[in-house]
């Protein structure tokens, strides 16, 4: 227990009878009570009437967007992760529903927080429209013949999504005690206070009494789950090692045989090694001494259908990475096939080296066919079809992709010698 | 055989590595993403790299993880594409009112909508502009080669440190997963940037400012002074208001912040040639072709000059000054209709100003020489 003032003393900023200054009242209270120091506390407020109430409060105060305060003083809770911190939000039945999400993923996770919902079951800032949680048979200013729908029940939804603690309380008199429990559990509470807006709902439902409402409305007040002490706390990687390192160098050892740039296309099938194909192309350039760039081109769904890559290996440094026409171009399945038989169409010179059990496209390019597939199987088609291409063109030497082969595990699984059949 | 020019060591590497590197460097210390392709390299290194890494459940909730962490004093970088970037919006706009740090990389993909996914573009350079409502500038810089994924990454963080505000550092699907050999050896040391911190004894007043438009910052996890954060208008104390003299002043402070230090955040390169009379100008992966281009062009004997603007917003008066040199301009961009001409010459534009444009394919040196030579 202390006793110091959590508020400014001046007068709250809402309509008079309004029971989001009960909320506010009490929230100071069990301040008081749990004996937390003034800046211990940071309080994150929603869009709405409640929102504004951040002015009136002498602790740390944070206030975002409409339905985001829940995920903003979720953030601020896993990056202080401390335990005599108290995240507290303050939050609407509008910006509850809007940013239900946020709600679910911060029970789930365990943040350390206490979201206090305020819910006087319509839209109060904006002229009182109703909300997912107004009532069936509920009257607002925009809906004079009442809610023909009931609300869902928020406590039940949040405990099931994890929460450590979570209460539903009418929000009238002194219940202080039950925002203590909040405040103190660990991980994430939430606390539901029922209440109602005099300047919409009580206007356009006279007579209506709070409990009466909430009773009818089949929501429980009770305690849904306490005492689980489920605590998110702030991943860090421990041992976090630079990006840059010479496990990604190469080093030239060998020669080449090229004056001028040489753009490839490699096409053929997911799963069939394209890409690592066009990666082993590229390590073996350098290590002959050239400059490379290697793009892949795939559905986004990348285990089926076409899989291509655009290869470009030159002596000089390369400025432009695409090869919108290839010099060469290598096509081991059908969807390869289908893939690039446009480019095969612009090509006006350079060499095409197909499957030989598919039919060549229109081109401009020597046909080559090449019984890649049959050599080697499916699997290795792509891998083959380079060490095909690069005894045929030599443009550096053999050795320099031997190595790579035999650097990588593949290496462990197919004989180098079935790739220097040619 | 050609002899090996020198037995050196380069990497096979992508952008994306240098980006996250260089992030890390320059003093980021959270990355929370959501998977989105051409993205993911970023997300998958920034996993390995970053002190803290979160996975969140949506954009929108990234965006403000990011903001409670920069509110707590970290500093917090997400990388996403367009359907993500539009998603965060609104929340770019609460970081940018109540002048968070952070970085978001926009790694530009074909649209609209979640269009392709696997295809690169830059066609969200006028959704960037207009992010923040009010017409106020979003710092965006744009990296236009590998050299810059290693540069401007750092700068981005730095920018967003010092002026206390969201940054765009902006990229493209070809720009951040093309492999490559490159030499590292020559990268440049990075000094992590510092969030100025307020260190009086005054009264802390969140909002208040001296000369440098840049108000200090404290964390909410320090117990001396109050903080208010607020996203509404508001005044120097932190505290909302209607549209009091104090509070706009303070909004429009907002603005003139990023004006103030534009010297300190504007890079481009420009590649001058005497007596030419056309600029090419582009940016992001354009401009590779563009260089290719322009060495071409001067092989043929042409005379032109290269302009690469990677500060994008504010608009760096530079630009403007250099372009109004040369009698023919002609823009790069992979879009349909020429974004950055947009805000470079308005929808009136200028005589001599032409575009080079297209989608779903990126734009070749041949398209651009082929304008330059127009009408020669
Ligand atoms: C994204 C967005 N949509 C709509 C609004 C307009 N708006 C402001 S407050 C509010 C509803 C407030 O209701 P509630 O959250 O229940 O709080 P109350 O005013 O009742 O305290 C709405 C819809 C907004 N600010 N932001
Ligand atoms: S409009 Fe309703 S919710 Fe808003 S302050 Fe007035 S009484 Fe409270």
């Amino acid at each position: 227990m202390n006793n110091i003032s959590f508020l400014t003393g001046s007068e709250l900023p809402f309509c008079k009878g309004c029971g989001h200054a009960t909320i506010t009242q009490n929230t100071e209270k069990a301040l008081q009570k749990m004996g937390i120091d003034l800046l211990d506390v940071i309080l994150v407020t929603d869009i709405g009437c409640h929102g504004i109430v951040d002015k009136s409060f002498l602790t740390h105060t944070v206030h975002g967007l409409h339905g985001r305060s829940v995920a903003l003083g979720g953030g601020i809770a896993a990056a202080i992760s401390n335990p005599t911190k108290k995240v507290i939000v303050f939050v609407g039945d509008g910006g509850a529903t809007i940013g239900m999400q946020h709600l679910i993923g911060a029970a789930h996770l365990g943040f350390d927080m206490t979201v206090v919902v305020h819910n006087n079951m319509l839209y109060g800032m904006t002229g009182g429209q109703p909300s997912e949680f107004t009532p069936c048979g509920f009257k607002t200013p925009t809906l004079p013949e009442g809610s023909n729908k009931a609300g869902y029940d928020l406590c039940e939804l949040i405990t099931a999504a994890g929460a450590s603690h979570v209460q539903r309380v009418v929000g009238i008199g002194d219940y202080s005690d039950v925002l203590v429990n909040a405040f103190t559990a660990k991980g994430f509470s939430l606390v539901e206070v029922m209440e109602i807006c005099p300047s919409y709902g009580v206007k356009s439902n006279p007579g209506m009494k709070l409990s009466k409402l909430v009773e009818d409305s089949g929501l429980i007040i009770k305690t849904f789950v306490s005492e689980k002490d489920k605590v998110y706390s702030k991943p860090v990687n421990p041992n976090p090692k630079s990006l840059i390192s010479d496990k990604f160098e190469v080093t030239t050892k060998h020669t080449h045989n090229l004056s001028k740039p040489v753009s490839i296309m490699l096409s053929g099938s997911a799963g069939e090694g394209i890409q690592s194909a066009a990666e082993f192309l590229s390590k073996a350039a350098m290590i002959a001494g050239l400059n490379t760039t290697k793009k892949g081109s795939y559905p986004v769904t990348v285990g089926v259908g076409f899989s291509a890559s655009e290869i470009i290996i030159s002596p000089e440094q390369i400025l432009y990475t695409g090869s919108p026409i290839p010099d060469v171009l290598v096509i081991t399945s059908v969807d390869g096939l289908n893939y690039a038989r446009a480019a095969a169409g612009k090509m006006k010179g350079g060499i095409l080296l197909i499957d030989e059990t598919l039919e060549a496209p229109t081109t401009g390019a020597q046909v080559i066919k090449v019984p890649f597939r049959e050599r080697v199987g499916a699997r290795n088609s792509a891998m083959y079809s380079i060490f095909w291409y690069l005894n045929h063109s030599n443009i550096f030497a053999m050795d320099a992709l031997k190595d790579v082969f035999m650097g990588n595990k593949i290496s462990e699984k197919v004989q180098i010698e079935t790739m220097l059949k040619f | 055989m050609h002899a090996t020019t020198e037995s050196k060591s380069k990497a096979f590497i992508d952008g994306s590595r240098l980006i996250t590197e260089s992030c890390v460097r320059a003093g980021a210390d959270v990355f929370i993403g959501y998977p989105i392709t051409p993205a993911n390299l970023l997300y998958l290194y920034a996993s390995k790299r970053f002190p803290t890494m979160l996975a969140a459940p949506d954009e929108i909730t990234t965006l403000q993880w990011m903001a409670g962490f920069a509110t707590a004093g970290h500093v917090p970088v997400t990388a996403t594409s367009f359907p993500g970037y539009a998603l965060m919006v609104e929340s770019i706009n609460m970081a940018y009112m109540q002048e968070l740090p952070m970085v978001i990389i926009l790694v530009q993909r074909l649209g609209p909508a979640t269009g392709t996914a696997t295809c690169g573009a830059q066609g969200d350079l006028s959704v960037v502009y207009g992010t923040i409502s009010g017409g106020f500038a979003l710092p965006t810089l744009c990296i236009s080669s590998i050299d810059d994924c290693w540069d401007l990454s750092a700068k981005a963080v730095e920018t967003a440190i010092k002026l206390r505000t969201p940054v765009v550092l902006l990229t493209s699907k070809e720009m951040v997963m093309t492999l490559l050999s490159y030499d590292w050896s020559k990268l440049s040391e990075i000094k992590p940037a510092k969030v100025k911190t307020f260190d009086g004894k005054a009264p802390y007043l969140p909002y208040a400012y001296n000369d440098s438009l840049v108000p200090e910052f404290l964390s909410v996890t320090q117990k001396e002074h109050q903080v208010r954060i607020t996203a509404s208008t508001h005044d120097t104390k932190g505290i909302l208001q209607n549209t009091s003299p104090e509070a706009i002043e303070n909004t429009k402070r907002l603005q003139k912040k990023h004006e103030k230090h534009i010297s300190d955040y504007t890079f481009f390169e420009l590649d001058e040639q005497k007596d030419a009379d056309t600029l090419i100008i582009s940016y992001d992966i354009t401009a590779q072709a563009s260089r290719e281009a322009v060495k071409q062009l001067r092989l043929q004997g042409k005379k032109v000059s290269f302009l690469a603007a990677k500060t994008l917003f504010p608009i760096p008066h530079e630009y403007i000054e250099i372009a109004s040199r040369y009698s023919k301009v002609v823009i790069a961009e992979e879009n349909l209709t020429g974004q950055l001409r947009l805000a470079l010459f308005g929808m009136a534009g200028r005589k001599g100003v032409t575009g080079v444009n297209g989608i779903a394919k990126m734009i070749s040196p041949i398209e651009i020489i082929e304008e330059v030579l127009r009408n020669e």
